[in-house]
Parts: structure tokens; sequence; C-alpha cells
């Protein structure tokens, strides 16, 4: 009887030369020594939060990364399910807690896309300028935590300062500081304040003197160039492949923004440029960040230059909330007003997934209706998420320092990479 | 005559140490929370003043108050730490921080009723090299916190220090050897004389000398300046070398174990060792106690008040040197391991090594 290949046992000199070097390591074992397993979090400085990073540590050099996440898991889909969509709009705000405005209206627009609204086009610039707003303030804290990363303190002051002014826009424009829940699906809770525009027209100016100072401060300095540059560097396939998105794959060189190539919110018209990164190392993601809080101010000036009048809301009697004043005087508007609150709105049966540009990526709401008030399903594409999981493929071969500038540039926050 | 001089070194020891050094390193403490919060656009602390009255005088009991608190905190020993180790860490960053004041010129000397006190505790011929004799003894207090923390943040921060300390050790001892062939001398109080009467070492142009040779040497003493300023920031683990340390790495380094009193004296090793770098940096470059442009020369026939002008210009410069550090630390990221290595070995070792021949080839052919 014929043997099958498998049984014929022939002189392998690979598996013999492997046999070899696995008895030669195991021998030496004791002279090379073993690796330091290092936990770095989920509370410790530079992990921004509550990642938890097991670093295996050959001397310093980090020989493996893994991160571990969920520290911050809140089941924010599950609880999304048991929710009128309304009423899920402040959890919206914990996604990425860094720029709450622009989840809002990433959030109200897949609903909106749901149930086929479009909003009027004063409606759609405030939208604008939150998102804008909301990302020159995420950028801002990330800037200013990866300089920390880096050692350099005084900047972290600098651009939290910014973002303090950014706050008291929000306190003025929601009446919140940081949980600001300011959009409903189909509109806004409110129009804009009387003097919001000159109010952001002036910050605008102080934050171009910031960002410049921070310009000044870091982008020529030798440490800090030597600390980033050549640090953590995605090529523009892995970068493509893990699904990285936002600043973090444009530094790598892909241009893609989601407001240039599916505009939604009328970006169109807007005038802007997307930065792009040539090497896809750590300062080109500083660079990035730089430059697009530069374009952002760009888009809020266009913004307050033509601002249109006129509603700001859909105009859906049948599932918008009706004004207080009426509801209190009118049978109606009463009914309808019980009915909303009780039952929400009527959204139509289908599935729809909505990406909007946040400042740390591609932020997406995948809706599976069923018909009601409620979604049967939502699934949230977290940028932070897919952005992390590029950790074990970038920090191997890197110091221990070097980890932590390569978390600094990838910006990422907790609260929306557990959801 | 020899139990006054015992009396009155014990008396200076009291003094310098007790009344001026510490003193001065807890108010270096408050000078950096201040100094950084004006350069980040902060307040800082400024309320701390006359306890149980409104008077605020600039937080500056705080100093006091930071003191009451860590004494006051909770001193815990984990329980896996090697106790004895543990222990004698801290005492070991601290001792050789205030040893190391012992050698350095605070004033000229002070004429009590025709009684010469000269400012200085002990009036070594080695001045320098005792500094760095001692200094280099703290790196053992930051290796055995390290180690015996029995933790590995710490131990990483132990590891790192040891190998930068040992580096800039070098540079800063090769830094110096041109300035000590210009003084011909080692004693740090003749050096301070030395420069009251030729002018200092980096600002030469008045006082005795010939000013070409003097404008010829200033090459070398301003290379050496920067390596012995550099090399001082990396020996006191100050920011842009803070590596042993390290916040946002390392989470606190080799004290990330240390609580309560314990931890203060890390902390405020660090100030002390910034101290004494400032005054040892203050006397070999910047004139020591000395006075510039010629003023105090109506003091001249009153020497008590000469000795305490000199005190004054000594502390002033001294503060001044102090401030430079905290400015710097508060504008600049940090290095990482292997960059401070490589700046140390590759090119402060060497410049400070080519310093060396240059030095001796100004002084010899243009003497």
């Amino acid at each position: 009887m014929a043997k099958t290949v498998q049984e014929i046992e022939a002189p392998d000199a690979a598996a013999q030369a492997a046999a070899h070097v696995e008895a030669y390591q195991q021998t030496t074992e004791d002279i090379v020594g073993e690796k330091l397993v290092l936990n770095m979090g989920p509370s410790h400085p530079a992990t921004h939060g509550v990642l938890r990073l097991i670093l295996e540590l050959d001397g310093e050099v980090v020989s493996k990364a893994t991160p571990d996440i969920g520290f911050l898991h809140r089941g924010d889909e599950k609880i999304a399910e048991n929710m009128q969509y309304n009423q899920f709009v402040p959890y919206t705000d914990r996604l990425d807690y860094l720029a709450p405005l622009a989840n809002n209206v990433a959030y109200a627009l897949a609903v909106e896309k749901l149930m086929d609204w479009e909003l009027p086009a004063r409606g759609k610039a405030i939208r604008v300028l939150c998102c804008e707003l909301a990302r020159i303030s995420a950028h801002m804290l990330g800037l200013g935590a990866y300089a920390m990363d880096v050692g350099a303190m005084t900047v972290f002051l600098y651009t939290f300062q910014e973002r303090e002014y950014i706050y008291d826009l929000c306190e003025q424009l929601t009446g919140a500081r940081f949980t600001t829940s300011y959009t409903r699906v189909g509109g806004q809770t409110r129009d804009l304040p009387e003097d919001f525009p000159a109010r952001v027209r002036k910050f605008c100016e102080g934050l171009l003197k910031t960002v410049d100072e921070t310009d000044r401060l870091l982008s020529r300095n030798k440490i800090f160039i030597d600390r980033t540059q050549d640090v953590g560097v995605i090529s523009k396939e892995d970068a493509i492949a893990y699904g990285l998105s936002g600043p973090n794959l444009r530094g790598s060189g892909v241009e893609h923004d989601v407001r240039k190539s599916n505009p939604y919110l009328d970006y169109e018209n807007y005038d802007f440029d997307i930065p792009v990164g040539e090497h896809g190392d750590s300062y080109d993601r500083y660079q990035i960040r730089m430059e697009e809080m530069r374009q952002s101010v760009r888009i809020i000036r266009q913004v307050l230059d033509n601002l249109p009048d006129g509603p700001i809301n859909v105009i859906d009697p049948k599932n918008m909330l009706p004004e207080k004043e009426r509801v209190l005087m009118s049978m109606e508007e009463l009914i309808r007003h019980f009915m909303l609150v009780t039952e929400g709105i009527d959204a139509p049966e289908g599935e729809i997934y909505f990406g909007a540009e946040n400042p740390k990526g591609e932020l997406g709401f995948y809706i599976h209706s069923k018909g009601g008030g409620v979604p049967y399903r939502m699934k949230i594409r977290s940028p932070s998420f897919c952005n992390l999981s590029i950790l074990p493929k970038v920090i191997p071969g890197h110091m221990m320092s070097d980890a932590v500038v390569i978390l600094g540039s990838l910006d990422f926050v907790m609260g929306e990479c557990d959801r | 005559m020899d139990w006054i001089n015992i009396a009155v070194t014990l008396i200076k020891i009291v003094v310098l140490t007790f009344m001026v050094l510490l003193p001065m390193i807890a108010y270096s403490v408050w000078a950096e929370r201040r100094v950084a919060a004006k350069i980040q656009n902060r307040v800082g602390p400024n309320r701390t003043g006359i306890p149980f009255t409104k008077f605020g005088l600039f937080g500056l009991g705080q100093p006091i108050a930071d003191g009451l608190k860590f004494i006051f905190k909770e001193d815990l020993t984990p329980a896996h730490v090697r106790t004895g180790y543990f222990w004698l860490a801290p005492a070991l960053t601290m001792v050789p921080a205030l040893m190391t004041c012992a050698v350095i010129p605070f004033g000229s000397e002070l004429n009590i009723a025709g009684y010469k006190i000269p400012l200085v505790i002990a009036d070594l011929n080695v001045g320098p090299l005792f500094i760095f004799a001692i200094a280099s003894l703290s790196v053992y207090g930051i290796v055995l916190a390290g180690w015996a923390s029995n933790s590995k943040y710490p131990f990483l921060g132990g590891v790192r220090s040891t190998s930068q300390m040992i580096s800039y050790e070098i540079s800063l001892g090769l830094s110096i050897v041109p300035i000590i062939m210009i003084f011909g001398e080692l004693n740090l109080t003749e050096i301070v004389k030395w420069q009251d009467a030729n002018g200092w070492l980096l600002f030469p142009f008045w006082g005795g000398g010939e000013f070409w040779q003097e404008a010829l040497l200033l090459i070398p003493v301003v290379i050496s300046f920067v390596i012995f300023t550099v090399s001082m920031f990396a020996e006191t683990n100050r920011l842009p070398f803070d590596l042993p340390e390290c916040e946002t790495e390392l989470v606190a380094g080799y004290h990330t174990e240390y609580s309560s009193m314990k931890f203060a004296l890390f902390f405020l090793g660090e100030y002390a060792a910034m101290i004494i770098g400032s005054g040892l940096a203050v006397t070999l470059f910047l004139g020591g106690w000395s006075l510039p442009f010629g003023i105090g020369s109506e003091l001249v026939d009153k020497p008590l008040w000469l000795g305490i002008a000199h005190f004054f210009s000594f502390l002033i410069k001294m503060i001044g040197f102090i401030l430079f550090f905290i400015w710097v630390r508060w504008s600049l990221p940090r290095f990482r391991y292997d960059q401070l290595m490589r700046l140390g070995w590759v090119f402060f070792f060497e410049i400070a090594l080519a310093n060396v021949f240059l030095t001796a080839f100004i002084l010899l052919y243009f003497n």
C-alpha cells in the first residue's frame, strides 16, 4: 500500500534549523533574560482615560503591545434600543466627551437621514458652526495632552485656556458647558443668541493667536521634533487596512475627509482645505491638527459671513414638538405634545448608516428601525476604537517613551472607544 | 582659640543650612509654583499668608503649609518593599545635597568687632571636586529608591537615573577643567577672589587683565558654561532631562511608591541640588559674591557692610540662576532616553574634551 505524502518522513532542512534555533534559545534563555511585562494603565497619566496597555519590554524597547479596552463600557448601543430617538441625545454627549456638540450633530443627522428630513438653511449653518467649534475644542485638548506627554506642560494650559472660551460659548448657546445635548431630531433646542456671532468672531481671533503661539513653541522645537519625527510611522496601506479615520488617516497621506467625500450640512458650499501628511509619523499628525484648527476658523468665518435667516428646525408638525406657548393655550397642540413625548417620533422602517467627520475621525451611526419611536438596533462606529486598533502594529520596536508619544499623537477618547 | 573656631563653624553650619539653604529650598518651591503659574497664565498659590487673617502676602506662607501637609500625610510603606533600603533612599538624596553647601562661599567675610568670619563653612582647597564627589552620591538614593520599591515603574526610573547621572557627570567634570586651568586654583574662595580682581569669567571686562586675552578666553568659557549648565540640568533631574521621574511615562518614576515626608525629602533634595548647582555656577562663572562695575568701592572702610553686600550679591545671582532653571523647566519638552545619552556621550563629552585643549592652547600661546 502506497504511503500518502504526509506519511513520508523527509529530512526537512528548514525544520531542523528551526529546531536548532529553538534549542539554542532555550539554552541561552537565562543569559538573555526574561522580558519585563509592564502594565500601563488603566489609570496612567499617558493613557488619557482608562486604556490599559500591556507592554512587553526588552530593556526600554517595547517588543509587544496589547491594548485592553472596555473599562468605560456603558452599553450605549443597548441603551439606545430602549430609548426614543430624542432621549438618546444626552448619551451622545458622552461618546467623545471633548466634542459633545459634534456628536449631537452627527447623531441628529443620522436620525434625520432615517426620517428623510432636510434642515432649513439656518439650522444647517448653526450645525456647521457647532461642529467646527467642537473640532477646535477637541484638537486643542488633543494637542495640549500630546505636548504634555512629550513633557511640555505649559502648552497644555495655553490650549486649555482657549477651550475655556469655547466652553463659555457652549454655555451661552446650549445652557451647559460640557454636556451640551444641543440638537434634537429635526433641529436644535434653541436659536443662536443675539451676540453669539460677534463673540465667536472675537474668539476666532484669539484662537489663531494661540495656535500660532503653540506653533512657535513646538513646531520648530528641536526636542519636540526629535521626539515625534519618524516615531509611530503608519503607512498609507496600514492606515486604510486598520480603518483609521480623521487626522490620523490624513496624517498617513490619505486624502479622505467625509466633509469633502460625502458632504453633509452643505459642507460643499464652504471653502476649506484638507491638510494631508507625507510621512505618517507623529509629527505629521501634530501638524495636521494644527492646520485643521486654522481651516475650522476659516469655515466658521464663512458661516458667520453668510448666516441665513429663517427657521432652524424642520417643519413637520406631526413629529416636531409644538411651541410651549401654544401647548398651554390650545387643545390640538397639547395632544401632539403629549403624543410626541410619550410615543416619540414616528420613524419609518429601514436601515441607514450615516457617518460624520468628527474631530477624532468618522463617527458613524447605523440605525435599524422597525418603525416607531425607538430604534431596533443602533451601532456606533467610533473613530477612537478603530484608531486604537493599530496600536499592536505600531508600538512594537519603539522605546517606551515613544509609546507615550504615539498614544498622544493618535488622540483617542476612551468614552467613545468603549461606548 | 580652637574652641572659638569650632563654635563659629557650628554657628555657620546652623545659620547657613537652616536659615539660608533650607528656607531657600522651601521658597524655590514657592517660586517655581508662582513662576510656572505666571508662565502659564495662571495665578498660582497666592492666599496662604498669615493664618486667621486676610493677609495673603503673595502666598508666602505656602511652603509652611506644604511642609505641614507632608508631615501630616499618612506615611505608607508598601508591603512589597525592602524596608531598610526604602527608608535609606530619601535620606541619601537629601544629605549629599545639604553637604555640598559646605564649600560654597556665600559671601566674602563678615568683620564682626575685628574678628573676621569667612562666609564659607569649610574652606577646602578642592572645592569643585568635593562638590562633584558628594553630589554624585545622591544617585545612590535614586537607585536605591527604584530598587527597594520592588515595583516596575520605580525600577525603570532608577535604571534611567543611574545611566543619566553617570554619563552627565563626565561632561560636567570635563566642562570645569578649562576654568580651573584659567584660575589655576581649586579653592572656591580663591576662585571668587580671582574673579573679584580680574572680572567675572563670563563678563571679564572690568578689573585687571588684558582685554584681548580675556576676549579670546571667552570662547572656551562660554562653551564650558553651556555644557556645565546643561549637565547641571541633567544632574538635578530637571525638565528637559527629568527622565527618572517623567510623570507621563513612569507615573512618578523612582518615588512612585513614596508618600508623606519621605516623598518630600526626594522633592526637596531635587531643589537643594538645583540650588547648590546654581551656587556653583554663580561661583565659577558669575563671580560668586563679587560686586560688578566697582559698586561697593565706597564701602571699603565699612567692612561689615561690605560683607553683607557681598552676601546679598551672591544670593541675588543665585536666585537669578534658579529662576532660569524654572523658566527652562516650563518651556521645554523632555528628551527621550537614547537621545539624552547620545547628547551626553556624543556631543558634550567630545566638545568638553576639545574645549580643554582649546583652553590650554590659548593659555599657552596668548599669555
